[in-house]
């Protein structure tokens, strides 16, 4: 008897793959490339590499329309994070990914190995994270599930981000029904690391030895890639067993024995294990290198005893890597990862044969090609198509009487209330270089080694990507440019989670082209290129999809991060600009969508030639004392924004344009500016941006008026209160 | 001057306190958990989650190799600065006298807030007024200072309240306790982060002149 | 063999965590709890017999801050 037969797998047919998720013609396909039926255990890791979790199957094809290319890009898409230049060698590597399903099963740990799985991938690359943000949607917060779950997710974000000490300076939380069974996590980190530092997951050297640090080996989220690349149905809670339980106290250490050992020259390559295991890691490794490697599972360390090959190669265990060192160098390596009381077990070497072969207790279990089975992953080109009958048109809605009492409900909206209750549980300010704390457009934080600031800011308006796909997609850059640009930074690259549905129906594929198609053309309009992402698909649950959500996180830098603009007012008697034109509609509106209940009409015009010129206005701006920019909830809105911290009111002046609704609360891509006068107005004027002065700064109320008639009265300090506090009410 | 900042396995704001230790003009070096020597002027210990903070925040730390060297240390009239986790490993170690809960409102926090200097008869505080108020921001979950009746009024008399929190208590701190220190005046220990509020950057520069106060 | 010891807030000393947890079974209508305290309880496997007062010291020393925490060790 074999050693593969002590293990009693079941028999490999066309139903085995089925069942691990693999269709029939891509089983067929693993056959041609095998020249043989796979065995259990390489099936099982055929088909964690081609889930669409691991292998982009279904969104490759339109991926490549992204641009990803620029002066300052050093690595883009295909590595573990993106990494541009910054300042001189020094570089910024980030990426944001999304943790969805872990966290619907298991809010808490589900959140928490979100954060702790994108971290890993940073450090992988040599880089020590400065910055971490997070894009939470939640249903609407008006019961006890969606509290439990918004709880659980906040608290796993900061256990974990607080523990390993980065600070986690921004994000967004949106709240909106069709998340209510599909909520989005979506990880974002950033870190900093000299170009010549830069370290790859590549596994060369034929005989060097292949070692495993970090947390042991359990049964913990087997299949998980699988499981994020399926719809939810009423059994999910039952694949709770499935969630893995980060430790973020071993992750701070590996991160310090990680880069202490990539001070020396002893390492050649290094992998996190992340989704598919240890899977991904050797076949991403030998793949990378054209190169082989040979893992002796039996000397992997495992937590609990009876692991199966099969468990080991698909745990996906958190807090581990895998490391290429030279040969001969393995006692420093050791010395360096027991100085951070952590182990480094030798599993294996690399070999020249371009296999990945699996052995136990020195008989092989199995062998699979490595670059074959990467390059000739299946490559969908999924039929797409317009949905029919889908109305958006715009019912005839009177404009309310009360725009006050609209206001203050409006204000009361989860998605445009202060989200105080969540960033206050995150330490935000570890590492102290947090110079623009969350609660603006973009937070901004001083690049170690250098005068420069990073810009991040994180957005997507799900209901525009819903009525307007392309447009949606577009006017996620756009936004997140803009919020980029409110504080004094320029775009300089992006990184993006396209969280969708179910890409074999032709509807949702349709959206996620259109929207990729979107982003595209908006970063080549406004010269931000795609240098990392995660792609999010079957987001849906007993049938019903999540509104198309394609985040987009954009990093931008600053001269010098002392000279940040925020967002609030600074002084009373100053005057107040609004930059862009008016909004004329309610269309698509947050407004529409809290107020009124329905989310219909077209999506706001992008203007994308306005956006490169006001990132142009705005790069490293003197003259302008705040910004803010114009978004849920309207002009309104971003003006009572703008006046809560100091308490410093505003009285504008509008012309009547527009309905009253529309022009208060109605969406349109603006920024508003509080400048001191005349040399704002000059460059204005010198950059040809549409601008309008609509009043001045002070008193205690913020007064709108459309002509002559006052149209908005608001008691700053009773609006303040339900905004500071309302989240937190409905959380207790 | 020679600032020592200890790494305990966890510790996370220790390039932080290095940074502001040697803005202030010390000579910062790094001190290993493991080590038993110490040859400094200040011994820091940083914020973080030493060993995880998973059996109680701090109770690990205080069995580190260089804890008894931190005792020998304090007992000469070394200076001694513990900020957050590094409080609560005073208060575990017994250098100083309590212990610090869990927040009452069971979250962490982290903000800016206002702090009131008590005393500025010891040597960290010198340099502010007594009832000065200071902004300097919070980052934890177990911040809650508590201790019997005795100690409380032991801390009264002989002074060693060294900051109060000013107007809201965050975290439900016995008597708004933000910072104590031993009967001699060398040892502190306190929640809020002077290292973040150490320039202009940061919003506030509130706690240099602690650092700066102690070059004498 | 196994011991037992449990860690627990002294009954002067606030326990928030089970004060939540009160509260939220109050909410839920099982109005029958009167109060609830969260302790932690440790399993400790021995190799071979180990005498009780070694027990006490790892409990006073380690596991318990005797400050807020009271423990029991039973077997």
């Amino acid at each position: 008897m074999s050693v593969y037969d002590t293990f009693n797998y079941p028999a490999v047919n066309p139903e085995t793959a089925c069942s691990m998720g693999l269709s029939v013609s891509e089983f067929r396909l693993a056959e041609k490339i095998l020249g043989r039926t796979p065995n259990y255990v390489e099936l099982g890791c055929i088909s964690a590499m081609w889930s669409e979790h691991c292998s982009y199957k279904s969104s490759k094809l339109h991926l490549r329309k992204l641009p990803t290319k620029g002066e300052n890009v050093v690595f883009g898409p295909g590595e573990n994070a993106g990494v541009i230049l910054a300042d001189g060698d020094i570089c910024l590597c980030f990426k944001i990914e999304s943790h969805n399903h872990p966290s619907f099963i298991e809010p808490f740990h589900g959140a928490a190995t979100g954060v702790g799985g994108i971290l890993r991938d940073v450090f992988t690359m040599g880089a020590r994270p400065i910055a971490a943000m997070n894009s939470l949607r939640f249903g609407e917060l008006n019961n006890a599930k969606t509290v439990s779950i918004m709880r659980g997710v906040v608290s796993g974000i900061a256990h974990y981000g607080n523990c390993f000490g980065v600070p986690t300076v921004g994000g967004e939380a949106v709240f909106h029904e069709s998340y209510a069974k599909n909520p989005l996590v979506n990880a974002f980190a950033l870190g900093v690391v000299r170009e010549k530092s830069i370290f790859t997951a590549a596994a060369s050297g034929a005989g060097n030895p292949v070692i495993y640090i970090g947390s042991k080996t359990g049964r913990d989220g087997i299949h998980g890639a699988t499981m994020a690349s399926g719809e939810f149905g009423k059994s999910s809670i039952e694949k709770r067993p499935n969630t893995q339980i980060g430790d973020p106290f071993k992750e701070k250490l590996l991160l310090e024995a990680c880069l202490e050992l990539m001070q020396t020259d002893a390492l050649v390559g290094i992998q996190d294990m992340g989704a598919a295991g240890l899977t991904s890691s050797a076949f991403e490794m030998a793949g990378r290198a054209g190169s082989g490697v040979v893992l002796e599972l039996d000397k992997v360390p495992v937590r609990e005893s009876g692991l199966t090959p099969y468990e080991i190669m698909l745990s996906e265990s958190q807090e581990r890597m895998l490391l290429v060192a030279k040969k001969g160098r393995e006692a420093e390596v050791q010395a360096i990862v027991q100085k951070w009381d952590l182990d480094a077990s030798i599993i294996g070497r690399v070999t020249d044969d371009g296999l990945v072969r699996l052995l136990w207790h020195g008989e092989e279990t199995a062998s699979v090609p490595a670059a074959p089975l990467s390059d000739a992953a299946p490559v969908y080109d999924r039929p797409y198509k317009k949905p029919e009958g889908f109305d958006t048109a715009l019912p005839d809605i009177a404009v309310p009487k009360d725009l006050n009492s609209v206001f203050y409900r409006l204000i009361a909206s989860p998605t445009i209330a202060s989200k105080r209750w969540i960033y206050e549980q995150y330490d935000h300010m570890v590492l102290a270089a947090t110079a623009v704390l969350p609660g603006g457009d973009a937070a901004v934080v001083k690049i170690p080694g250098s005068k420069k600031g990073v810009a991040l800011s994180s957005d997507c308006i799900g209901r525009y990507c819903y009525l307007s796909p392309r447009k949606g997609g577009a006017l996620a850059v756009a936004e997140s440019a803009r919020n980029a640009a409110a504080v004094g930074a320029r775009p300089a690259a992006l990184t993006n989670c396209l969280n969708y549905g179910n890409p074999e129906k032709p509807e949702i594929m349709y959206q996620l082209v259109e929207g990729i198609e979107g982003i595209a053309e908006a970063a080549i309009a406004l010269n931000v290129p795609v240098v990392s992402g995660n792609v999010s698909l079957y987001n849906e649950t007993e049938g019903e999809a999540i509104f198309p959500t394609p985040v987009i996180s954009m990093v931008g830098l600053l001269n010098d991060a002392e000279k940040h603009i925020t967002s609030y007012f600074k002084r009373e008697g100053s005057t107040v600009i609004a930059i862009g034109d008016f909004p004329n509609r309610i269309d698509a509106s947050h407004y529409l969508e809290f107020i009124h209940r329905t989310v219909k009409g077209e999506a706001p015009e992008v203007k994308l030639n306005f956006h490169k010129t006001l990132i142009d206005f705005m790069a490293d701006a003197e003259d302008v004392l705040s910004a803010h920019d114009l978004s849920d909830g309207g002009l309104a809105v971003a003006l009572f924004e703008m006046t809560i911290k100091n308490r410093i009111g505003l009285s504008a002046e509008l012309i009547p344009s527009a309905r009253a609704d529309a022009l208060l609360f109605g969406e349109s891509p603006m920024m508003i500016i509080e400048a001191e006068g005349e040399n704002t107005i000059a460059r204005l004027e010198k950059f040809g941006l549409p601008y309008k002065i609509i009043g001045k700064t002070g008193g205690d109320t913020l007064t709108i008026k459309a002509g002559r008639e006052i149209i908005l009265n608001i008691e700053i300090e009773k609006a303040a209160v339900i905004y500071e506090k309302i989240i937190t009410e409905l959380m207790s | 001057m020679k600032a020592g900042i200890i790494r305990f396995p966890g510790s996370n704001c220790d390039a932080d306190c290095f940074e502001a230790a040697r803005d202030a003009g010390f000579e910062p070096a790094y001190l290993w958990h493991k080590d038993k020597t110490i040859n400094v002027d200040l011994v820091i210990l940083p914020g973080g989650f030493s060993y995880g903070d998973y059996l109680r925040c701090g109770a690990i730390a205080r069995f580190s190799p260089i804890m008894e060297a931190v005792f020998e240390f304090a007992e000469k009239g070394g200076l001694v600065l513990g900020i957050c986790n590094g409080f609560q490993i005073l208060t575990e170690a017994g250098l100083l006298p309590g212990a610090l809960m869990r927040n009452r409102g069971m979250r962490f926090i982290c903000k800016f807030l206002n702090i009131t200097v008590e005393t500025n008869s010891t040597p960290f505080t010198r340099l502010y007024g007594i009832g000065e108020v200071l902004s300097i921001p919070i980052a934890h979950g177990e911040g809650n200072y508590f201790s019997d009746d005795i100690t409380l009024n032991e801390l009264k008399k002989n002074n060693q309240i060294v900051f109060r929190y000013h107007g809201e208590n965050p975290n439900g701190s016995l008597d708004s306790i933000a910072g104590i220190s031993n009967r001699r005046g060398n040892v502190l220990g306190l929640m809020p982060h002077p290292e973040r509020a150490s320039k202009l950057l940061l919003g506030s520069s509130d706690g240099f002149r602690l650092f700066k106060g102690l070059l004498g | 063999m196994k011991v037992f010891i449990n860690v627990r807030l002294k009954d002067a000393v606030l326990d928030p965590q089970g004060a939540a947890v009160k509260d939220i079974l109050t909410r839920a209508g099982y109005d029958f709890v009167k109060d609830v305290r969260q302790n932690k309880l440790f399993e400790i496997e021995l190799n071979g017999e180990t005498a009780p007062v070694q027990l006490s010291e790892i409990a006073d020393k380690f596991l318990a801050n005797p400050i807020i925490e009271e423990f029991k060790i039973s077997r």
